[in-house]
Parts: C-alpha cells; structure tokens; sequence
C-alpha cells in the first residue's frame, strides 16, 4: 500500500459535513472510467465552435475558479490570453506536487484521474491545443497510464495525451520550471518574462495548470458556474483540497468548501492531537499564523488573511520549539534553490545558518539575518527567495516570543523533535 | 513625451561583478555577496545617461533599462530615448 493510500481520508469523524466533488466517498479504489461516466456523463465539447469556446470560457470566468497550485491565478483569464493566441498552444497539467508535506495532487491523481483528464482535454479543446502533457509525481504515473488507456480503449479523447514523470525537487513545481522540464529535461525555473501563455514549450503559448484546478475544470464544463458557486466563499468560491499535516489526529488530504470554519476543517482529520500553538498555512512558502486567531476565522484566504498556496496546513504542538522547527525548513528551502540567482544561491543559506545558530541559542548577527531577508524579496528569477521570505517574517512573527527566549540563551520548548516531514540532510 | 524608464536585472544571467553599483551608485547597492539591490521607483531623468552607461557596460549584459509596468511601448525604444 503506497503512502498516498494511507494518507486519503483515513478519518471517519461525524459532524463535519463530507464533500466529494473531486474526491470519491469510496476512499480505497480509484474511480474507473464506467464508474465516472455512470456519475458525470461524457464532457460534451465542441472545439470547432468559437461560440462554444467563447461561452465555456466565459462560464468559466463567472465561475471564479482560480489555480489550486499555488498562486491561485484566475483561470478563466489565462484560458482567455490563450484564446487570443493564433497557433497551436500546449497544455500542460501540472501535478509536480515539489511540496514536501503535500498529497493532495498525488491522491486527486490516483483516486480521480478521469476528472483531471476531463479538464485537460477541455483546456485543450478551448485552447486548439495539440498535445496535452501530464507532468505527474512518480508514485501516481501508472494510475494516470492506466486512466489514459481506459480512455483509449473507448476514443473518448480527441487531443494526444502524454505522460511525464515529475522531477523532484520543492521548485521542479513552479509553471517555467516544469516547461523547462518537459522540453529540456532540467527542471529549474526559467525567468519570470515571457510569460508563459505567450512563450513556453517550443517557444509556442502553453497553458501550465495544476492538477485540482483541472479537476475543477472539467466539473464546471459539466455543471456550470451557478453549481460551482453553491459551496464556497462569495470572493473564493468552490472546493479545494487540503492536506492536513503534523500535529492531526489522522493526517491526510481532505475536500473542503472554502470558507468553511476552520476549526472544522481541521476536525476532518480528528482535529489537532496535542495543544497547539500555530497553523503554517499554504505549503513550506506559506505563512505562519497563531492557532488562536485562525481557529474561528473562515478558512479563506480573507478570512485567515493569508494565502491557502497549494492548500497544505500544517498544526505546529505548543510544546514544540516554532525557532528550531523554522530553521528546519528554511535550511531545506535553502538546500532547493536552483543556485541560478546570487540573491537566493548564497542568501538562503546564510539565512538559514544565522537562523540555526539562533536556534540553538547561541549569539547572532540578528540585524544582518532580518536585513537579509528584506534584501533577498524580489531579487530572484522566480518567487523561490519571496516565499522564503514570507515564510521566515511570519515565524519570526507568530514565534516572536521564542525567539526573544532564545537570543537570550533559553529555549522553552519541551518537545525539539520536528513536527514535519521535512526532508533534511542530517543537520538534525 | 518621455516615457518613464526602470532598470531590470536578468538575475539568472547577473553574477556580482558589481560594474553597474560602480557606475550607478546612486540607483544601486550591492548586498553582502556582491550583488545589485536596485533603489525602487523609475531612473530620474538626470541619471538617464548613467544608467545607460551602466547598462551598456555589464560585462554579463545583465541590465536592461524597460518602460514601466503599464508603458506599452517597448524596452528597445526606451533604451533609444536615452541616448538621445
């Protein structure tokens, strides 16, 4: 049993509501193509209409569906920049997955291939796509091999599909970087101009999409945006995926409308299973934030003010130590940069020594290491040195105390074991 | 009407050789590894000259001088305009 198996929704609390829109309430097998044509029907397209393209991209606008990836980009406006394009764009469903603590792809791919590939061929009837590419993390490309034949064996799709495993690596995940992957076979950003939609693989517009938003896509084709709409926040409306990460009862990937209170979103995995102190919300680039305030709020993006990322959230003990687990991450996030850029090659990791010397209490150049994190915001190729940065503000923020105790010599953690499965070379 | 201007770094290219906060330490610093922090906003008109200079004097071409966000016209052009 592969680890995306136990990771999907192993809890079985009453009270919170389920949602299946993406994810079967069957947890163990994955949806087979009869299954899925049973409970949606074929997605009806017509690539060679232009009123039809025109209206599904406009149903998708109204539906405001936005990238689940990550920078939560409005989809509808990148399918419309692709629209405007003459010459025959790619598409390329992205379900990378680089963050260490994320599944929610991983699982979306092994238990409803069929939804994702129904979103990539819309993407790509509305597009004029020639080939449609599945960059996929290894542990799920023999379920999408074996969707895609299904689909084969039945001529359900008019576009070519490929499937590309996914190169490791927290940025192999970032939209050039995966353009860089398929086409090179390096997976390391490229720079931040052109964009995408305008120039990427083989210098031709080429439609970089998360896996879930795909998902999302080929429900809205079905039922429209008025049904999207029904679950969710009025400014962030629909589903999304989480994965719910450390201190959890029974962690794992979980459907939840946006919006929803977030003490019961994290009761879909049997709530925290220790008193804790703070939430990391969005990915390792993501923000922390004190358990107390969030707990009520509304799990939005207004609601938590920050930004859900790729949807990971991860419950941080109150006995843990926020300073020795901060620099953890951020020696991890040091050890992937692409080294392309100077401001991330040797910032990171001076950041991240500074950061472990407070950790371990010992005297430091505390002004350099926050000046270097102001410096190093917006001087990188891609957004690797920004959502480090963001990432350390907060916890020097959120864990404010902790690092007063430890500049002073103290530590006031019980527990230094890390609460994540960050994968670190044996510094710890 | 001259349209305003920005200095731009291709950073994957950019590798601390420090020519352009030589000649253009006004608009920019080096950080503590030898790499350029660009003071925000758009070139002053009476830097324009320095500015190109600099940008034309990047041993690793580097440096761009571009419209502003929201300027349309292109980096080439703007570039154009200052040496006149």
């Amino acid at each position: 049993m592969s680890s995306t198996e136990l990771l999907d929704q192993r809890a079985s609390n009453e009270g919170t509501a389920r949602i299946h829109r993406l994810l079967p309430s069957e947890p163990w097998e994955p949806v087979t193509l009869a299954a899925h044509l049973d409970q949606h029907g074929a997605l009806v397209q017509h690539p060679s209409s232009e009123q039809w393209r025109e209206a599904t991209v406009g149903e998708i606008e109204r539906a405001g569906l936005v990238g689940r990836g990550g920078a939560a980009f409005s989809t509808g406006r990148k399918l419309r920049a692709l629209l405007a394009h003459r010459g025959r764009p790619f598409v390329i469903a992205n379900g990378t997955e680089g963050e260490p603590a994320s599944m929610k792809d991983r699982v979306l791919l092994a238990r409803s291939p069929h939804l994702v590939l129904d979103g990539a061929a819309l993407a790509a009837s509305l597009v004029g796509a020639a080939e449609i590419i599945m960059v996929v993390h290894r542990e799920v490309s023999e379920s999408v091999d074996a969707a895609l034949a299904e689909r084969r064996r039945i001529s359900l799709d008019s576009t070519k599909f490929r499937v590309v495993t996914a190169a490791d690596g927290f940025v192999a995940g970032e939209a050039s970087a995966v353009v860089n992957w398929v086409g090179r076979g390096v997976p390391i950003p490229l720079g931040k101009a052109p964009r995408m939609t305008e120039r990427g693989r083989q210098g031709r517009p080429t439609l970089v999409q998360n896996v879930e938003t795909l998902a999302h896509l080929g429900l809205v084709g079905r039922y429209g945006a008025d049904w999207f709409r029904q679950l969710g926040a009025v400014d962030e409306p629909g589903t999304m995926l989480v994965t719910l990460a450390g201190a959890f009862v029974t962690p794992g990937v979980f459907e939840v409308a946006i919006g929803t209170r977030t003490s019961d979103v994290l009761e879909l995995a049997g709530g925290p299973s220790t008193p804790i102190q703070a939430l990391l919300i969005g990915g390792y680039f993501g923000t922390w934030t004190p358990a107390s305030a969030a707990l009520s709020a509304p799990f939005s993006a207004s609601g938590l003010g920050v930004g859900l990322g790729a949807g990971l959230v991860v419950a941080f003990p109150a006995a843990g130590c926020g300073v020795l687990e901060t620099a953890r991450l951020v020696r991890y996030l040091a050890s992937q940069s692409a080294g392309q850029c100077g401001p991330c090659k040797f910032g990171l990791p001076a950041i991240a020594e500074q950061l472990e010397l407070v950790a371990q209490g010992v005297p430091v150049r505390y002004e350099d290491l926050t000046r270097w994190v102001d410096e190093i915001e917006g001087r990188g190729a891609c957004g690797h040195p920004d959502g480090v940065a963001r990432h350390i503000r907060s916890a020097l923020d959120v864990f404010g105390h902790e690092v007063s105790e430890h500049l002073a010599g103290r530590c006031s953690a019980s527990e230094r074991r890390s609460s994540l499965a960050v994968p670190t070379q044996g510094v710890w | 009407m001259r349209s305003q201007v920005v200095l731009h770094i291709d950073r994957i290219a950019c590798d601390g050789r420090g020519t352009c906060a030589e000649l253009l330490p006004e608009l920019i610093t080096l950080d503590d590894w030898g790499y350029p922090i660009i003071a925000d906003g758009p070139v002053p008109r009476d830097l324009g000259r320095l500015a190109h200079a600099a940008v034309e004097l990047c041993p690793k071409m580097a440096l761009q001088l571009r419209a502003s966000e929201g300027d349309t016209r292109s980096m080439s052009k703007s570039t154009e305009e200052w040496r006149q």
